[in-house]
């Protein structure tokens, strides 16, 4: 372990100034997560897609490596006392009524899905057994307790790829989201793929533009010392641009989330993953 | 009445003749991306050009070009091409273009147009109708890309 992560930190010495994606390979407690992989057919403008990771420093990569080092686990941990707490009119807890949380595997790499004509998340998951099954008040889309149950729930899929459904009930939504991410917004003038297609490997001011995938969310940013959601993350974009954000939890936010996460089809889950 | 509030502004600012001489954004002529007219009857200050080619809430010129004659601020961004010597590969006319709306130069580019009050999507209330720099603003960083001619 220790040998290991000293390898990672000489790799990292070595590749110097930031341009493009760096070559580091990702270990997360000895299994090796795939941060880079060829562009799914219905992304039209990018060869390869890499995961954010690759475009952080060293200090902030290593973070993400050791479970002891990271700083979102401390959030995991209190969402694996929320989920035995029982909460509600209903007198549940997630414990009375879902075995484990190890149950969940997987779940995180088909998210947003369509159920019942709708596109759901893992918030809106989440919350429909708060308010549906433990007459409880539902959460509120990017706080503490949600980005703490969504990265302890996604966490469960770490190292499994990304793999979403755009076909079928899915592609109506599918189509929405990528209009978003091509329309210009804000005072800017500017659409998610001028950065995020456009520019990626680059610098913008001082920030090392990645191409904006969502494989680790929620994120925890070194920038807040908090878990933020992808929504969150949509709204803070938006902002820089001058635009006015869509609801977190908007359908329009909903149809952007599947959206991008169709272009990190094959990526692994790395939730919870650490940026700056 | 938002409509109201505009309006009411421009009669006042007209009356009191302090914009007399200035182009609005919508008035502004291009030929081939070049703007040939000054936007305001005021000449141009390099300097406070500078200070506005710096600050981030306005012209954030830095967030995408590095500038060697601002090298003491650090972290020049690379999205867009270095601006050393920009003066000897265009005439004022074309930076006023480039500056006013660079889109009429270079078709689709990722580069704000930073003399425009409308034409964009979901502008944050705070920044709807209005346009990133003013005209003495636009005219002030042009004078100061004309200083920049060491490559
Ligand atoms: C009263 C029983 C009950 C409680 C309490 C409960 N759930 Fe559920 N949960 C269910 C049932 C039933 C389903 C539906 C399973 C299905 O559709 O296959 C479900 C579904 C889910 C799903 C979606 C699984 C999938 O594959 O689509 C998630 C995520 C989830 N619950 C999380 C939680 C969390 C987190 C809590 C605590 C905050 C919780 N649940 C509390 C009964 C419960
Ligand atoms: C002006 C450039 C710009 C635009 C436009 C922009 N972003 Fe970003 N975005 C950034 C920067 C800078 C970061 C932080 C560094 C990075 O990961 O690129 C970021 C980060 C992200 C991340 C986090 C990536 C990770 O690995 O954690 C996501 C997701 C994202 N953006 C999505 C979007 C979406 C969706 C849009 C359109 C609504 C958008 N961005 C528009 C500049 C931009
Ligand atoms: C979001 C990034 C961005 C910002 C902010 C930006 N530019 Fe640009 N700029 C570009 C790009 C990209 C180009 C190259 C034109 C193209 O897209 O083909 C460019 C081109 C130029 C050129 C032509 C340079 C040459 O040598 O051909 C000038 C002059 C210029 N910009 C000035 C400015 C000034 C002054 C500001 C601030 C008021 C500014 N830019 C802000 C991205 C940006």
């Amino acid at each position: 372990m220790i040998s290991g992560r000293f390898l990672i930190v000489l790799a990292i010495a070595a590749a110097g100034a930031a341009t493009a994606q760096d070559d580091n390979v990702l270990v997360v407690e000895g299994a090796q997560l795939v941060t880079e992989t060829r562009a799914p057919a219905h992304i039209e403008h990018v060869g390869t897609i890499y995961s954010g990771w690759r475009f952080r420093s060293g200090e902030t990569q290593v973070l993400q490596t050791d479970d002891f080092e990271n700083p979102a686990m401390i959030f995991v941990d209190q969402a694996m006392d929320l989920w035995d707490k029982v909460d509600g009119e209903a007198g549940k807890a997630c414990a009375s009524c879902h075995e484990n949380v190890a149950q969940f595997a997987g779940l995180r790499t088909r998210l947003p899905r369509v159920k019942n004509g709708e596109l759901v998340t893992m918030e809106n998951l989440i919350n429909a057994c708060r308010t549906g099954r433990m007459k409880a008040v539902p959460w509120k889309w990017s706080e503490g307790k949600m980005t703490a149950m969504t990265a302890l729930i996604g966490l469960q899929s770490r190292g499994m790829p990304i793999n979403v459904a755009i076909d079928g009930p899915a592609a109506s939504f599918w189509e929405k989201g990528r209009e978003i991410y091509y329309t210009p917004v804000g005072q800017l003038q500017m659409a998610c793929a001028n950065c995020h297609e456009d520019n990626y490997g680059l610098m913008i001011r001082a920030d090392h533009l990645s191409q904006g995938q969502s494989n680790g969310f929620p994120t925890y940013r070194l920038k807040n010392a908090k878990l933020n959601s992808i929504h969150g993350r949509f709204r803070g974009c938006m902002k820089n641009i001058r635009a006015i954000p869509y609801k977190e939890g908007s359908d329009e936010f909903k149809a952007l989330e599947l959206y991008l996460a169709s272009r990190g089809q094959g990526l692994s889950v790395e939730t919870p993953s650490v940026r700056n | 009445m938002r409509t109201h509030l505009v309006l009411g502004l421009a009669a006042t600012l007209v009356t009191t003749g302090v914009l007399a001489d200035v182009v609005a954004p919508g008035d502004v002529v291009f030929v081939e991306g070049a703007v040939e007219a000054p936007l305001t009857g005021v000449r141009g200050d390099p300097k406070a050009g500078r200070a506005v080619f710096a600050n981030r809430k306005q012209g954030n010129c830095l967030a995408c070009h590095v500038n060697g004659d601002l090298a003491e601020l650090g972290f020049h961004g690379e999205v867009g091409p270095a601006l050393d010597g920009v003066a000897r590969r265009w005439s004022q006319a074309e930076l006023r273009g480039i500056v006013t709306n660079s889109k009429m130069m270079f078709e689709g580019t990722i580069m704000p147009a930073f003399y425009i009050d409308s034409g964009y999507g979901r502008p944050l209330e705070s920044f709807a109708g209005k346009s990133i720099l003013t005209a003495q603003q636009v005219e002030d960083v042009v004078a100061y890309l004309l200083t920049l001619k060491e490559e």
